[in-house]
């Protein structure tokens, strides 16, 4: 079955399109380069190349086109006479018999200039012969620019064609204008077809698809026909005749009973018997429409009348039905109808054909026997049967959604009296109904508040149960993994077994406890004090070596009084109290020193001045003391004897020789005083600011100096940058 | 409600806590904090990192055979839920841990046995080598070496005695 779709005919280029696409083709496809002093031969292929390229350029694409639209003598009738209403078949062959005519010319001009050009004897010669050659061809095209103009306006025409199967399950719809042939189509397919209410909106076929009996139906309208003899019909109409001439089909004729159309039920009367050899051998629906404006009941008798005998005379294969789109009364009954029809008209041409006889010797129905006697009904348990009996005696409950509502007052109204039905039932002992969990639900707080118990449900050795906290950890253990139905004779034989363990054990242990041996006191503390000396000396070992101070000699380290320093009051106990720690005999160490110190004659003049003081000093105060005691303050005696130690101190001391130069930085400075002041200035002056790169570093540094931080700042403009 | 048992570490995690890895084939990893998995992402091997169960089980230093862990045993069928059958694994399994805990005591004692006697012969052996340590050889080596190990010796008592108070002041607290 051949599928007719006209959409993928490649386009008709116009005339001087033509010419462009073959030349530039054959500048851009064959050599360009040639001079005159190559071979003859060479020039002579060169040129003749050209013209044969061109040549096959042209008559390659107008074989194409002669191939891409359709032969009407081949097509399916019914696009072949659609064809001749819609573009004229006389106009069509034409137009394809000079595309044809023409490209055979070409050729010949062609096999001519190139025969020519065969015995061209220069390149100017041959160069000649071939524009001869191009431009007659060229010419030779531009003569068809009416057929292919004509060509191109048909194609676009046949590709928006609607795609159409001329052998499918059809249903078409036929009738004068607006009588409401397109808003059916509306109504049963998707099709969207436009709806006006003048005359002619339809202008030409549309194709929708519906389905009925899980089959797919074409369903065709037609624009509307008027009534005149069928040399008068224009082209619209004509599209209609043809498709009510080849297509077998189901037809629905349209007929408007309330005349809103403009024409009277006659007037479509006589276009029903008019186009009536058309309908041969068609099943055929004549379709009342309209009846919301004007019902069949309400139609004069006379005008029901012209219509009955219309139906008459038309034969038994017509149905009449009545429909209106506005009110969809009817619509799907005239469907159905008509896919009735046809399907059954099409199941009957099937089964008159002589193709049905092959098909039935392998048809093969067979029907079960019963095996025996006994009858096996589906098993009803008694309590569904009375529950069955209840529910036909209540009225059906009508639900209006699938939610439930409080405030649904049906719901309402057939919640209730059950219970009170069902009370009753129950006083005459026949049964007493469970409330559902529905009830329950509304009860306690409808939907999203109340749960179902489902506990009540569990099925367990005793209905007590159902109700037990479970517990699932204990200790940090999950009991689950320990539920064992003969937990009981497992854990006696772990009794056993752990009493037997712990006897052995026992018994060993007894056995140890006899040779036990540890470690004394005496012992434990050796230990403890050789591992804490050991850690102490492994960790100054590890320690990060280097010392952050002058390593000074230990002589002058015993003479330093600093008393800040911890490590420079070298004591005798000092000394012996460390040295013992470090298990060394200190007892000649200190002797040496003690003798030294004995010996040393600072040390020794020292000892004397002392001596002498402590003879002297108690005299001297006694005597002072009597002498100048009255009359003076207590600070001013203080301060007297203070002197005066001072002077027995000098007396006593050795004198220092006074040539000995003062200190260069004193130099010219009158005294002590005056040496501390200017000692103060010059570090007032000598004060630095913290954050240089060292103590190297003087610079004062400015920020922001305005000259280097204004103006332009490119290539040295600036003063010197 | 389940108590997992942790991939690394084999400690108990508790609904809630920890994390949880599901590999691609749907195998899951339970750990119970983030030490865990931080390991497991390093590709650690349980077994081979000291602070796990595994690694101690696996290098003998606990109880990895024995009749008590027949009782704990993950079962995949469902049982219906018994009263009487419930009391009694719960009793059931107190039992189990006090005998379980019975046997690691006794566990660790027979391990630690040879232990004491070993460190009592690496102390006197100790006290052989270091004896220069406590005491160089000088001729007041006695009355030094008596020094020492007096101030030593009270150190000990002291750190004792603070221990000991230490203690007693926690079951104290307990107590409270």
């Amino acid at each position: 079955m051949p599928v007719y779709n006209f959409k993928k005919m490649a386009p008709v280029p116009s005339a001087s399109d033509f010419v462009d696409i073959v030349l530039t083709r054959t500048q851009r496809k064959t050599p360009t380069v040639v001079h005159p002093g190559y071979k003859i031969t060479r020039i002579r292929s060169f040129y003749m190349r050209k013209i044969k390229f061109t040549q096959q350029t042209i008559s390659d694409r107008l074989t194409a086109m002669l191939a891409d639209f359709p032969r009407l003598s081949d097509i399916h009738p019914f696009y072949s006479d659609l064809c001749n209403t819609l573009y004229d078949r006389d106009h069509y062959k034409l137009a394809l018999g000079q595309i044809n005519t023409a490209k055979q010319l070409v050729d010949a001009v062609a096999r001519d200039m190139i025969r020519m050009v065969k015995y061209g004897d220069s390149l100017y010669r041959c160069k000649c012969l071939k524009r001869a050659a191009l431009g007659r061809m060229c010419t030779i095209l531009k003569r068809q620019k009416a057929s292919l103009s004509y060509l191109e306006e048909v194609r676009k025409h046949m590709s928006r064609l609607p795609a159409l199967d001329p052998n499918t399950r059809t249903l078409l719809m036929c009738g004068l204008p607006n009588v409401g042939k397109s808003s059916f189509m509306n109504k049963i397919t998707r099709a969207n077809v436009d709806v006006q209410p003048y005359a002619f909106t339809t202008k030409s076929l549309f194709v929708g698809h519906t389905d009925y009996k899980y089959l797919r139906w074409q369903v065709i309208d037609t624009p509307g026909i008027l009534d005149h003899s069928l040399e008068q019909r224009n082209t619209i109409e004509m599209q209609a005749i043809t498709a009510l001439a080849h297509l077998t089909c189901s037809v629905l004729y349209f007929m408007d009973i309330s005349e809103q159309c403009g024409y009277t039920i006659e007037q479509q009367c006589n276009l029903f018997r008019s186009i009536q050899p058309l309908f041969a051998n068609k099943q055929l629906v004549v379709v009342i429409n309209k009846i919301d404006a004007q019902p069949w009941e309400t139609l004069e008798a006379d005008r029901k009348k012209l219509i009955e005998d219309l139906l008459e005379e038309s034969g038994p294969n017509t149905t009449m039905l009545k429909m209106s789109n506005v009110s969809e009364e009817g619509v799907s009954q005239v469907k159905n109808e008509a896919c009735e029809k046809l399907l059954a008209a099409r199941v009957d041409s099937r089964v008159s054909g002589n193709k049905v006889d092959s098909v039935m010797n392998r048809l093969q129905v067979v029907y079960p026997t019963a095996r025996d006697g006994v009858t096996r009904d589906a098993f009803i348990p008694e309590s569904v049967k009375k529950e069955k009996e209840l529910g036909a005696k209540k009225p059906k409950k009508s639900r209006k959604g699938y939610a439930p509502t409080v405030d649904d007052s049906d719901d309402e109204a057939d919640d209730t009296p059950p219970e009170s039905d069902d009370e009753m039932i129950g006083d005459d002992g026949v049964s007493t109904r469970k409330k559902t969990a529905r009830e329950l639900m509304w009860e306690n707080g409808g939907p999203g508040v109340w749960a179902p118990d489902y506990r009540e449900q569990y099925d367990l050795a005793d209905p007590e149960w159902r109700f037990d906290a479970i517990p699932q950890i204990l200790d940090g253990k999950n009991i689950a993994d320990y539920v064992d139905p003969d937990i009981d004779d497992r854990l006696r034989l772990l009794e056993e077994e752990e009493d037997q363990l712990a006897a052995e054990y026992d018994a060993a242990n007894m056995q140890r406890m006899d040779d036990d041996d540890s470690l004394d006191e005496m012992e434990k503390a050796q230990v403890s004090e050789i591992r804490d000396r050991v850690k102490i000396a492994r960790a100054h070992k590890e320690r990060p070596g280097g010392r952050n101070r002058p390593a000074l000699p230990r002589e002058i380290r015993g003479r330093v009084k600093d008393m800040h320093d911890s490590d420079a009051k070298l004591k005798a106990s000092a000394i012996e109290k460390r040295m013992d720690k470090y298990g060394v005999d200190t007892g000649a160490m200190l002797e040496r020193g003690r003798k030294r110190e004995r010996d040393d004659p600072r040390e020794i003049r020292r000892r004397k001045r002392d001596a002498e003081m402590e003879d002297a000093a108690p005299a001297t105060n006694e005597d002072e003391e009597m002498e100048d005691g009255r009359g003076k303050s207590k600070g001013a005696i203080k301060r007297a004897r203070k002197e005066r130690e001072q002077s027995v101190k000098r007396a006593s001391s050795q004198a220092r020789s006074h040539s000995r130069p003062r200190e260069p930085s004193q130099m010219g400075l009158k005294d002590d005083d005056m040496a501390k002041v200017a000692k103060k200035v010059e570090k007032q002056g000598q004060f630095r600011w913290h954050g240089g790169a060292g103590e190297g570093d003087h610079t004062k540094a400015v920020h922001l100096v305005k000259w280097m931080n204004t103006g332009k700042k490119r290539n040295g403009t600036h003063y010197c940058r | 409600m389940r108590i997992e048992k942790c991939y690394f570490c084999s400690s108990p995690c508790y609904p809630g806590h920890g994390i949880m890895f599901v590999r691609n084939d749907s195998k899951t990893f339970r750990f119970c904090r983030s030490k865990c998995h931080r390991n497991f992402n390093k590709k650690r091997n349980p077994r081979k990192v000291a602070w796990t169960k595994a690694y101690r089980k696996t290098r003998g230093k606990e109880l990895a055979v024995d009749s008590t862990f027949e009782f704990e045993k993950r079962r995949n069928r469902p049982t219906k839920y018994d009263r009487n059958l419930m009391g009694k694994t719960i009793m059931a399994m107190q039992r189990v841990q006090s005998i379980k805990e019975a046997r690691e005591g006794r566990f660790h004692a027979n391990r630690m046995k040879d232990a004491k006697a070993e460190k009592v012969k690496v102390a006197r052996v100790e006290i052989e080598k270091h004896a220069e340590v406590l005491a160089p050889a000088v001729a007041r080596r006695e009355e030094v070496m008596q020094n020492v190990l007096d101030s030593a010796r009270a150190r000990i008592a002291t750190r004792r005695v603070t221990k000991e108070r230490a203690v007693a002041r926690g079951s104290q607290n307990m107590e409270e």
